[in-house]
């Protein structure tokens, strides 16, 4: 079965995708500390490899990388809000640029099973 | 540990030190500015040996083929050994032919190329002085232009202002680097609304953008902000009067923080930027420079109202940094 990736669109969809989904979090108060970045290029880059992985795209993460490149941000408080958080603008970025339920909730689980590694725990 | 072949002789690196700050700790001169990867001054081309892919970050495909790598920014693993050279040959003989006070602090710098020089208005250029002292500066002129001209801040202490306010005479030779950047306009979608927005000498590349923009017949509104803390602090102000009386597409608005009158707007820049953006600003494009915070800030803003990342040109003025450690204000 093809991913949701190439369901949704590929390439171009992420491209759509990631500046609704950076606009959400870089506006929510609770999480936006996390994200800020003088080079919005290369924070813009990384939300882009992160929604193609949960969509199950073309990707080099690893739950090794996920641990590691979330332990500096897990030191500063980030915690399972801030998480759901996160998921939850997923969720909505989806949802608006009309991809389906059921891939909506597969993307969902992808995601749900990332808790653990980016929490470092 | 790293070493650098640099005129023929060997200079060892610290563990994680940057070849500019090797070379400059054992005595070489290498050109240099802002010591952040984004002011090109201290280009150097490796003839041999692999220099890191972040030390070619933003430099041009051709550049990049060519071996040439920031000093700043290139960090050779333990081991490497590295032969470089300066980047004199990409380098072009000018003359100052003018000076121009435009107001207290900022000197219009115009200077004749003496080789053929392509460049985009809103591009910047390293100025290097005869004994290298090397400092970055927008492009306020038109390359249909003949001269080159930079607006010059006049920085307390700085060590380039204060030769072009005190000690430079027409007829003064200096060299050219660049062109760089990419906070320029690209022709194309003419009925875009365009918002270009500066604090202090980042006018000098909205001041060419906006006529280059109005010459490639860009037909959509522009509105032109210029920020400064109080009203000494704007220039060019009738000039610009007079371009937006010309073209009605053009909205010019200086802006002061204090001391504002009938003449000109006091008020914060960035609120009244967002207070007069529409709802939902689709296709519209921004050129944001000068002061660091203010361009970061409001590029964040921008985004936030719906601009599309694509479609923000930021170019936020870094000063030079010493190598004693980062101070600001050296320009």
């Amino acid at each position: 079965m093809s991913s949701v990736y190439e369901r949704i669109g590929g390439e171009p969809a992420m491209a759509a995708a990631v500046e609704v989904f950076y606009r959400k979090v870089l506006g929510d108060d609770r999480i936006n500390h996390f994200f800020e970045d003088v080079d919005m290029e290369r924070q813009a880059a990384k939300q882009k490899a992160f929604l193609t992985m949960v969509c199950g795209g073309p990707s080099n993460y690893s739950g090794k990388d996920m641990r590691a490149g979330h332990k500096h941000l897990v030191e500063r408080g980030l915690n399972a809000t801030h998480f759901d958080a996160v998921v939850g603008h997923l969720k909505e970025t989806l949802e608006e640029l009309g991809v389906p339920a059921e891939l909506v909730g597969q993307v969902m689980a992808v995601a749900e099973g990332a808790r653990a590694d980016v929490l470092n725990r | 540990m790293a070493k650098v072949r640099h005129e023929s002789a060997w200079y060892p690196l610290e563990p994680g030190e940057t070849v500019l700050d090797g070379l400059l700790r054992q005595g070489v001169h290498v050109p240099h500015a802002c010591r952040a990867g984004a002011c090109q001054s201290c280009l150097m081309r490796a003839t041999s040996g692999a220099v890191p892919e972040a030390a070619q970050v933003g430099l041009k495909d051709t550049l990049k083929a060519r071996g040439y790598f920031l000093a700043c920014a290139c960090r050779p693993q333990a081991g490497t050994a590295l032969e470089v050279a300066g980047a004199s040959e990409l380098r072009v003989p000018a003359r100052i032919v003018d000076l121009e006070s435009l107001s207290g602090d900022v000197v219009a710098v115009r200077l004749e190329v003496e080789a053929p020089f392509d460049y985009r208005a809103g591009q910047y250029v390293t100025v290097v002085r005869e004994d290298g002292l090397a400092r970055s500066y927008s492009l306020a002129s038109l390359p249909r232009e003949d001269r080159l001209e930079l607006h010059v801040r006049l920085v307390p202490g700085g060590a380039m202002s204060g030769w072009f306010a005190r000690d430079v005479r027409p007829g003064e030779r200096v060299h050219v680097q660049g062109p760089a950047g990419d906070c320029f306009y690209v022709p194309g979608q003419p009925e875009a609304p365009l918002l270009l927005a500066g604090t202090g000498t980042g006018l000098a590349p909205l001041y060419g953008i906006v006529r280059d923009a109005l010459e490639a017949g860009h037909t959509g509104p522009i509105h032109l902000f210029h920020g400064a803390l109080e009203p000494r602090g704007l220039y060019l102000v009738d000039a610009l009067r007079a371009l937006a009386a010309r073209h009605p597409n053009l909205h010019y608005r200086p802006l002061v923080l204090a001391g504002g009158d009938g003449d000109v707007e006091e008020g914060p820049l960035e609120a009244r930027i967002l207070a007069s953006l529409p709802k939902r600003p689709v296709g519209w494009r921004a050129f944001l420079c000068g002061n660091p915070e203010a361009v970061l800030s409001l590029r964040k803003k921008l985004f936030l109202t719906g601009f599309s990342l694509k479609d923000i040109h930021a170019d936020a003025f870094l000063p030079s940094t010493p190598r004693a450690g980062p101070v600001a204000g050296a320009a």
